[in-house]
Order: C-alpha cells, then structure tokens, then sequence
C-alpha cells in the first residue's frame, strides 16, 4: 500500500505518482490522506489501480477516470467522475453538484445523496445512486444507466437522449420530453446486475424500480413544440 | 385618371424588400431562419482605421532587406510548453461535423506549413486533423462532444470555450442532415438527429469554478499544455479579466463577425459587439491587471487581410484567428460553383446554408460525393498561399511604420475614418487628436 499525505505532500506531486502508473503496474494500492477538501484528487489516472481516498474531497475527484477503482471515503464535491472513461467511482457519503458529468464509461456508486445535475449530459457512464438525487439530473443525457434507489428531484431527465433512468422512489417531476417507459426484461437485468456492481442488491430489488426514457419528441426541431424548447 | 404624374413607388427604409421577405418566409414556414456564417450586417471595422506610416519622427524600415519579425509565443503563463509560431494567424475551432474529414486535414496542412496552429471544435479530434496539424488546440466545450484525456493530452494546447462570437450566450446546433454514421458515433448520439449543443459547460459555473476547472485540466495534463479561454465578444473587459484571474493563459475574443456553422440568424445579426470594440476592453483588461503580453490576447471576427492582422497587432493583440477567410481560402463560395449555388437559391460569395450539408465545395458538409469534390493537399496549399500573404502583407505595413516585428505596432500608429471607429478603437479621428469618450474636443 502507497500512502500519500496530501496535506503535506501536495496535489501536483500526488496526480504526477498516479499519472506515472501506466499500464499493469504492482503498485496497485494506493492510500490518501488529509484530503480535506482539495480539488482535482486522483484526476487522470489511466492505470488498472485501486485508490482509496480517506476524507471527503472538493470538485472534480476521479476527473476523466481511466481504468481505475478509486473509493472516497468520505463525501465528494462537485464534478466527481466527470467525464469518467472507464473504471469504478465508490463515495461512502454523499456527491455534490454534476456527479458523473458527462461520463463515457465506468461505474459511479454514490452511497449517499446526489444533488442537482447528476449525471448531466452523460455519455455511456452508468450511475447508481443509493440515496436521492437533485433537481435536473440526467439534463441532456446520451447514454448510459441512473439507478437511483430513492427519490428523484423536479425536471428529470429533461431533454433527455438515450440514456435509461430508473427511480425506485419518487419523481417529483419530469423533465421535457422524458416520459416514464414500460419495464422489459433486458431492464430488469440492467437494473440487477447495476444493484449488484452498485453494492446495493442487499437494498432493492429490480422490480421496485420504474424507467424514464426519451419521448423523442425533440429530436428533429418542430415548430409545433416550440414552448418545450 | 388625372394625366399628373404619380408619386413613384416607394420602398420603407424600415420594410425592405428584405425584411418583408423574411416575414414571409417565417410565416410560410414557421421556423426561424438558420444559417451559418457570422453577421451580414455593416459594422465599424479594421477597414474604418488607417496606418499613418513613417514620416520625420519615425523612419521606416526597408522592405525586404530589414527584418521584420512576426513569431509569437502562446501561453506563457503557466504551461511547461508554451506554443511557438511563425506567424500570428492562427485558424479558429471549426468542427469535423459542420466541416468535413478533407477539410479538417487541409486546415492542419495549411496550417502547419503556414507555421501556425489549427484547432479541432465541437465534435472531438479527428486522426484527419491531429495527424496534419504540427500545432493543435483542442477545444473543450459545453457538449463535450467526443471529449476524452487521451486527446486532451495529445493536443497542444487546450481552448476553454466560454462562447464565441457569432452567438456569446448560444449553444450549438447540428441538424441531422449533417450526422452521418462517423459523426454520430464521435458524439455517441442517434444518426440523423438534430444535436443541440449546450450553451453552458455541465460541470461549472462563474469564474470561481472556472479556476477549479483549469486547475483540473492542468492536473490532467501535468501543466504542460496552455490552456485558452475563448469568449464571444459581449463583456469583453471583464470576461478578460475573470480569464486572468481564473488562471487562463491565453485569452481569446470572438467579435461578432466571427462565423458559426449554424444558428439562428436573429442570433448572428442581434447579439455580441464588433470585433472593434473588442479589442481595445480586452487589452485594457490585461493592462489594469499588469497581464498584457504576460497572458497573450487572440482576437477573431472579421480578420481577412494583413492590414486587419496589423490593425488587431496594433491595438494590442498578440494573434489573431481566423474561420471564414480560412474556408474561403480552401474554396469555399468559389464562383466556378456558382451553377450549384443558383440551384440552391443562392448564389457564390453569399452561399450560407452550410447547416444544410449540401456545400457545392464539399468544405462544410459530410456528404461523402460532394466532400470526394474537395482536395486536401490542393486546399492546404491554398491557405498556406492565403496565411504567408496576409503575413507578407502584415510586414509590409510593419516595415512603413518603422517596426522590426509586428508586436511593435501600437495604436499610435493608427488613426480612424469615422467617429464611431474612433471610439470603438480608441485611436483619434484621422487628422484630429479626438477620441471620442476620451479627449475633448478636436
């Protein structure tokens, strides 16, 4: 295990250790500490490591992840997992603003909240959150999962693409051009197999949940739904 | 019938021709009009400014046999590896989607044999333009369309797009004629939709979180690559200033003549400020802050000679780019196309419907027939061409005011034409000392 005081080490130093790893490495466990709150935690990383954050961290920790497995043990700030290529994002706490924002790949597991905008314009990542989530999450998401084992805040899903959004709680609204869509089959697997990775099958099962989806109504500009745009 | 004449007719000044056929078309078609291209309309530009050339104070320089230097270094500030290039035009964010794959790799070509940098836009980069552009600047915008780390850190430096000119406080759009299988699957969006490109970044807002996101974006890229803020010409003293203080290394203004792919016309006509009165609020900004020429100023809209390139110099630019002079250049609107052109309702040098996809040129489509028109080799030549005359020209003008490169001309060397360039610019109405706003009188 490589332990790295962030606090006295400092955050340029802590990212250029991590961005050195490249490839298979055996240094594959790594430990930070004093995070109080710093920005842009672990951002880059392109390394199979496991990273474990002890504390909670300020935006962007996980920023444009690649490959690897990093656990906040804490709550995040804004931006976690942004643009998340590919590897495992686990907070213990809650996530701020923009968790998963724009994510083309990865898991993203939030054991807490999730506040406004989480997963925003998400391409491909797949999010599961075991609390609520925030006004306007999943804004112009492409593709991709939200599994959200609570509730879920006003305008969800608005202008919403292709991604799959499923609520096991309550909606309070949804957004333009997101409509609540049937449960097949291949969604309950979906839902399960996220449950599972997510760390949350001992809390929900598939079928409590309901799936959102595009209208898609507002694909091709028509004057006729000119007030929904 | 009297046998008096009669009153002629005669048309309303405020009801042309033209806005009575706009009304029309929106009242046939209910939508509004969408066209590529920046603002059609007059404005005070470089052409209402004039160099006064050497006289008994200030010698010239002898064309041709004394050196007039025109290189420029870009991000200075904070990156490990600032940019270096020959000449200060560079080419604007344009992106493979509204351009077509040929016309992204003849931008690097010209580019890059220019000496000067091309930037990728909103779509992601392309083998096309990485593999022939010596110096590329990725663009990270709102959609963050085909964004990933890898190409990030293969750029050469790094554009934050606040806005741009065309439209400061629009989003984008890609209607779907223009989506082809390549383009779809680079934005991870249905083939055939219409894409709408956010107008605001998802993961930010205000100058505040703008700093965190440049520190994250430098943290990426181990502070090597220079990160740019490019805003549309609105606020430029200040968003200039906000640029600074959010660590930027570069800043870029977008006047308002500055192109788009598509947007809605009343966008383009209606929003942001010349790229005149840009300029002077953005070097002002630098100067209040001791920043000018510490963190460099790129000033777009409207350049398309080297007289524009001096002029831009001259009020305090480091660099300019350019979009549409650099489409013209590679051929775009050409006349030999102008049969085409007709067939479309329109005609060469007014040709704008490049949201359409069916560009007689094969620059601004994805059509695979009509991009197979245009050659990259023969179009990267062209601009190369086009980029060492403005040079040339640039130099030229440089070389009469008596400066040995062209970060040496200053707006004393400038007077204008007309009271509202005077203004706009700063720099006294030609034969006075009077800049309105500044000095009293004449």
């Amino acid at each position: 295990m490589q332990t790295f005081d962030l606090e006295a080490e400092g955050l340029r130093a802590l990212n250029s250790a991590l961005h050195a790893l490249k490839g298979q490495t055996n240094m594959t466990a790594w430990e930070v500490i004093n995070p109080k709150g710093a920005h842009a935690i672990a951002a880059g990383v392109d390394a199979p490591v496991e990273i474990t954050v002890r504390g909670s961290t300020g935006y962007y920790c996980a920023g444009m992840n690649k490959l690897a497995t990093i656990r906040i043990k804490g709550s995040a700030g804004p931006g976690v997992a942004e643009n998340m290529m590919s590897g495992t994002v686990i907070i213990d706490g809650d996530a701020s603003q923009y968790a998963g924002a724009t994510g083309r790949g990865g898991l993203l597991v939030i054991k807490g909240n999730a506040s406004s905008r989480c997963g925003i314009s998400m391409k491909g990542i797949d999010i599961v959150v075991h609390g609520n989530i925030g006004h306007m999450s999943c804004f112009m998401a492409q593709s991709g999962n939200l599994v959200v084992l609570g509730d879920a805040g006003e305008a969800l899903g608005d202008s919403l693409y292709e991604a799959r959004l499923f609520v096991r709680g309550k909606v309070k609204s949804l957004g333009t051009d997101c409509i609540e869509k049937e449960m097949r089959d291949e969604h309950f697997l979906i839902v399960e197999d996220l449950l599972r990775r997510g760390e949350a099958d001992a809390k929900a099962r598939p079928e409590e949940f309901r799936r959102y989806g595009s209208a898609r109504k507002l694909y091709n500009f028509n004057i006729d739904n000119a007030q929904s745009y | 019938m009297s046998d008096f004449p009669r009153t002629p007719p005669r048309f309303s000044a405020t009801f042309t021709p033209a806005v009575n056929a706009e009304i029309r078309r929106a009242a046939a078609s209910g939508i509004y009009d969408i066209r590529g291209g920046g603002t059609k309309r007059h404005l005070p530009h470089f052409d209402d400014l004039l160099f006064l050339g050497a006289s008994i104070s200030r010698y010239p320089l002898e064309g041709y046999r004394e050196k007039c230097a025109t290189d420029v270094w870009l991000g200075t500030r904070f990156a490990k590896n600032p940019i270096h290039l020959d000449i200060p035009v560079t080419i604007a964010g344009m992106s493979f989607g509204a351009l077509s794959g040929p016309a992204k790799e003849a931008l690097g070509r010209g580019a890059s044999e220019a000496g000067t940098s091309t930037t990728t836009g909103d779509g992601g980069m392309t083998e096309e333009e990485r593999g022939h552009s010596k110096t590329l600047v990725y663009q990270y915008l709102p959609s963050r369309y085909g964004m990933n780390p890898d190409d990030l850190r293969r750029a050469d430096a790094i554009e934050i797009v606040v806005g741009q000119g065309a439209k400061p406080g629009g989003g984008g759009m890609l209607l779907g004629q223009k989506i082809s299988d390549r383009v779809a699957q680079m934005r991870n969006l249905p083939k055939g939709i219409d894409q709408r490109s956010a107008c605001r970044h998802p993961d930010w807002t205000g100058p505040d979180d703008l700093e965190i996101k440049i520190l994250e974006l430098r943290e990426i890229t181990n502070w090597e690559k220079p990160i740019y803020v490019k805003v549309g010409g609105a606020r430029p003293y200040y968003d200039t200033a906000l640029a600074v203080k959010a660590g930027a290394d570069v800043v870029v203004v977008d006047g308002m003549q500055g192109g788009t792919a598509a947007t809605q016309d009343v966008f383009i006509e209606h929003v942001g400020m010349p790229i005149l009165a840009c300029i002077p609020q953005a070097v002002k900004a630098l100067q209040d802050l001791g920043m000018h020429r510490k963190v460099q100023l790129i000033v777009s809209g409207g350049i398309r000679t080297g007289a524009d390139v001096a002029k831009a110099l001259a009020l305090g630019a480091d660099a300019v780019a350019i979009g549409t002079a650099a489409l013209i250049a590679l051929g775009d609107n050409d006349p030999k196309w102008e049969a085409e052109y007709q067939a479309l309702g329109s005609t060469a040098d007014a040709y704008d419907d490049w949201h359409e996809g069916r560009d007689p040129a094969g620059i601004t489509t994805q059509d695979p027939e009509l991009a197979s028109r245009f050659d990259p080799v023969l179009g990267g030549r062209r601009l190369k061409n086009y980029l060492k005359v403005m040079t040339l020209e640039a130099q030229t003008i440089a070389r009469a005011c008596g400066k040995n490169h062209l970060h040496n001309l200053e707006p004393e060397d400038l007077c204008s034409l007309t009271i509202e360039a005077a203004a706009m610019a700063g720099v006294p109405l030609a034969g006075t000392n009077w800049i309105p706003g500044r000095t009293g009188g004449f």
